[in-house]
């Protein structure tokens, strides 16, 4: 046994969590989104995740042999990335558009800046924000779930409440995801499902998702003259759920602090309201969460937790 | 059940790994035949031999006099004949000069070893005096000098102690057992401490997951109106000095602070009944409780084991190694530090000998930190200790020091709940290594 036992520093155990496991939930949390775009959107939505996924992996393993760093695409979160993009675009897009927005995603919003942790923003949005700066038709060409040819345009619930359509879809219709709509964003339901999974498994904490949706929700309501059917459509009716839930929660580009957490998800949905109302875009997820991502290490700077024992004497 | 109980803010919940011992007795270890005893065994100056090589010494013979205040005497805790008085390798990592004696079989109790009579007929400072004299110090692992800590400035006035039965290291069960099997000697020392401080409040506060130990303190202080036996949650560090005292009090040590700043004095279980032997037999700190655990051993055990009995003797007892041993650990595996070689002693804050096989002891790779903020939400002290860590691995130590990493005590939680199995609290001990050396510039 001479000179043969590790001497390493404490603690000698480890939590068997580890960063795979984290992707791991996330993926799990996913599934029943997944499943759900499959259903309403049917074959082509498993191509467009798999070129996402395929192409975001693919980028993440090719940039780090070439700039000879460890090749870290078990860890599943490039995996995650490309999932989170492909339900972040309209099933109807020609297949070169995943491929893309997946390599832009992981070479710019991630490995640039040191690879996964170090991204400032959420390299999925990243990459839909460049497709739809690049190509603005293919990315707002939504079908309707169902529909046999996807030649024909659909208006999202939201651009219906825009422009006060008539042909609105039922509230039902909204809360289960057989609306148009980018692939995964469409099932609320199914997204709050693995939101509670994820809170459940301490993967994220409520406070972002929460405070996001409840500021939305708020607002919505006080806009729409406490009219809680048109509350519902901006809750359920477009991005929120996947964006609040699974792209605001992004380790990386959200504050570490709790109070952090709070002022981000509060901060997200004012502009996520301010843009839906007073924009021209019907839509505003991704871009709030982009502009809080970028205001979060200042965020950060100011919501530090209070250190034990400086809360004056109690005696 | 175990989530019933007072506790502090944050903390994890590694698993227990007490099964292998909590239901064992504590058996005598047998007398070795060498005991080598370091002439340093807690936080303070070092003692100087009282005996040279040649001399014949007898069981809790003072054979090491302290030399400052923060310090404290060394006993033989064998007969025999000192042989040798040299440096050795010590659990701490470093040499330390030790006194070597080759036992003569016979413990011959030494004739100072004589009952001090009863806590009525002792003054405050009498008991303070035979503590000092006994070689008390903190057994849970840090080894402060108990005389100490019983000696606060006039102006602190102390209103309660705290006795740590917490046990919260995993794996480690020899308090437990002290409290299952000598409940009186625990009384008696409390009482000890708080006639010394001249309080009339005393709380033992134990973890949820030792109901029986509970039950057992709470029957024996059924008659002692000052005593109150507290439930804590299971949780780590629920043994931390703050942690412990915010959980019974409520009361927040400050941030640089002591215990004492908020009235409070915190003694672990093994160090009140080295009070009470101290007291009722005279006899000074000799001998120890140790959970010998783990997967490489044979056969676990807690074991009262000889000041001075090597590591390998005490582990030959347990019927030796049971596979390669990886890791080898004095103290619990949050906190305890991982030994080079099994031929150093166990010393008055060994609370355990862990011994991990390959599968436990390995030591997984970092990867790059996710930000999943689990060690901001889970740090006892309110920090944030990615960033701490991020600075100091840049050797930025001043923002290290902005991010507080002073107050920092070291539990290890951050880097047990991170699944990036980063670093944290390696890189957290060297900025404040590098802080304190920089304002002792």
């Amino acid at each position: 046994m001479e000179n043969k036992m590790i001497a390493s520093s404490s603690p000698h155990i480890r939590s068997t969590d580890t960063t795979t496991s984290v992707m791991l939930d996330v993926l799990i949390a996913l599934i029943p989104a997944l499943i759900a775009s499959m259903y309403y959107f049917g074959f082509k939505a498993m191509l467009v995740v798999a070129l996402s996924v395929g192409s975001a992996v693919g980028t993440e393993a090719a940039i780090q042999k070439l700039t000879k760093k460890r090749v870290t695409i078990n860890d599943l979160s490039a995996v995650v990335t490309g999932l989170l993009l492909a339900f972040n675009l309209p099933v109807s897009v020609p297949w070169w558009i995943p491929v893309i927005g997946s390599a832009v995603a992981i070479a710019i919003g991630k490995q640039v800046f040191g690879g996964l942790g170090n991204n400032f923003i959420n390299p999925a949005l990243a990459g839909r924000a460049f497709l739809v700066a690049s190509w603005p038709v293919e990315m707002t060409f939504w079908t309707t779930p169902g529909a046999l040819t996807d030649t024909i345009a659909a208006a999202t619930p939201l651009a219906m409440l825009k422009t006060s359509s008539p042909a609105l879809s039922p509230l039902s219709d909204v809360f289960l995801g057989r609306i148009p709509g980018c692939l995964g964003e469409t099932s609320a339901i199914l997204l709050l499902l693995g939101g509670a999974y994820l809170i459940y498994k301490k993967v994220i904490s409520w406070r972002i998702p929460g405070t996001y949706i409840a500021t939305v929700a708020i607002i919505a309501l006080i806009t729409n003259g406490f009219d809680f059917t048109g509350m519902a459509y901006h809750v359920f009716g477009g991005g929120l759920m996947i964006g609040a839930i699974f792209m605001a929660t992004d380790y990386s580009s959200s504050p570490v602090t709790p109070k952090g957490k709070i002022i981000f998800g509060i901060g997200a949905g004012v502009l996520t309201m301010l843009i839906r109302l007073y924009s021209s875009s019907a839509e505003g997820v991704s871009y709030s969460i982009l502009f809080m991502n970028v205001a979060t290490p200042l965020i950060e700077k100011y919501t530090a937790p209070r250190v034990f024992g400086t809360g004056g004497v109690k005696k | 059940m175990s989530k019933v109980g007072l506790t502090f803010k944050g903390g994890i919940h590694p698993p227990h790994f007490k099964g292998q011992t909590e239901h064992k007795a504590i058996e005598a270890a047998p007398v070795p035949k060498v005991v080598v005893i370091p002439l340093v065994q807690h936080i303070g100056a070092p003692c100087e031999a009282l005996v040279s090589k040649g001399d014949q010494v007898k069981v809790g013979q003072k054979i090491g006099e302290s030399k400052g205040f923060v310090s404290a005497p060394i006993h033989a805790s064998v007969s025999g004949k000192v042989v040798k008085i040299e440096a050795r390798p010590t659990p701490s990592g470093s040499r330390i000069n030790s006194i070597i004696i080759e036992t003569d079989g016979e413990q011959t109790i030494d004739e100072s070893v004589k009952p001090r009579g009863s806590l009525d007929s002792l003054s405050p400072n009498d008991i303070k005096a035979i503590i000092k004299d006994s070689g008390i110090t903190g057994m849970g692992g840090a080894g402060f000098p108990t005389h100490v800590k019983l000696s606060p400035p006039q102006e602190k006035n102390i209103d309660i102690v705290i006795i740590n039965g917490a046990e919260c290291e995993p794996y480690l069960t020899s308090d437990h057992r002290i409290m299952l099997e000598m409940p009186e000697k625990v009384l008696f020392g409390t009482k000890a401490v708080m006639k010394v401080l001249g309080v009339k409040k005393g709380i033992i506060g134990i973890e949820a997951n030792k109901p029986d130990a509970i039950e057992t303190m709470k029957k024996a202080a059924e008659n002692e109106p000052e005593i109150e036996v507290v439930q804590l949650q299971t949780k780590y560090p629920q043994g931390g000095e703050k942690s412990l005292i915010y959980a019974v009090t409520k009361r927040e040590v400050p941030s640089g602070g002591l215990p004492m700043d908020v009235g409070a004095v915190v003694q672990n279980i093994g160090t009140v009944v080295a009070i009470s032997d101290a007291i009722q037999i005279g006899m000074p700190v000799v001998e120890r409780v140790v959970t010998i655990t783990g997967s490489a051993v044979k056969e676990p055990k807690n074991l009262m084991v000889k000041i001075g009995t090597s590591f390998r003797d005490v582990i030959e007892y347990c019927g030796g190694y049971s596979e390669h041993p990886a890791k080898l650990i004095n103290g619990g595996p949050m906190m305890g530090i991982a030994q080079y070689s099994d031929d150093v002693p166990v010393i008055k804050g060994t609370s355990g000998i862990l011994i991990l096989n390959e599968d436990d002891a390995k030591t997984p790779e970092a990867s790059n930190c996710i930000r999943c903020a689990k060690c901001v939400d889970i740090c006892p002290s309110g920090l944030q200790p990615l960033t701490i860590s991020k600075f100091s691995l840049l050797g930025k130590f001043e923002e290290a020091e902005a991010f507080n990493a002073m107050d920092c005590i070291e539990c290890g939680s951050c880097s047990f709940v991170c699944p990036s199995k980063r670093p944290l609290v390696d890189s957290i001990r060297i900025a404040k290594k590098e802080i304190l050396a920089k304002r002792k510039k």
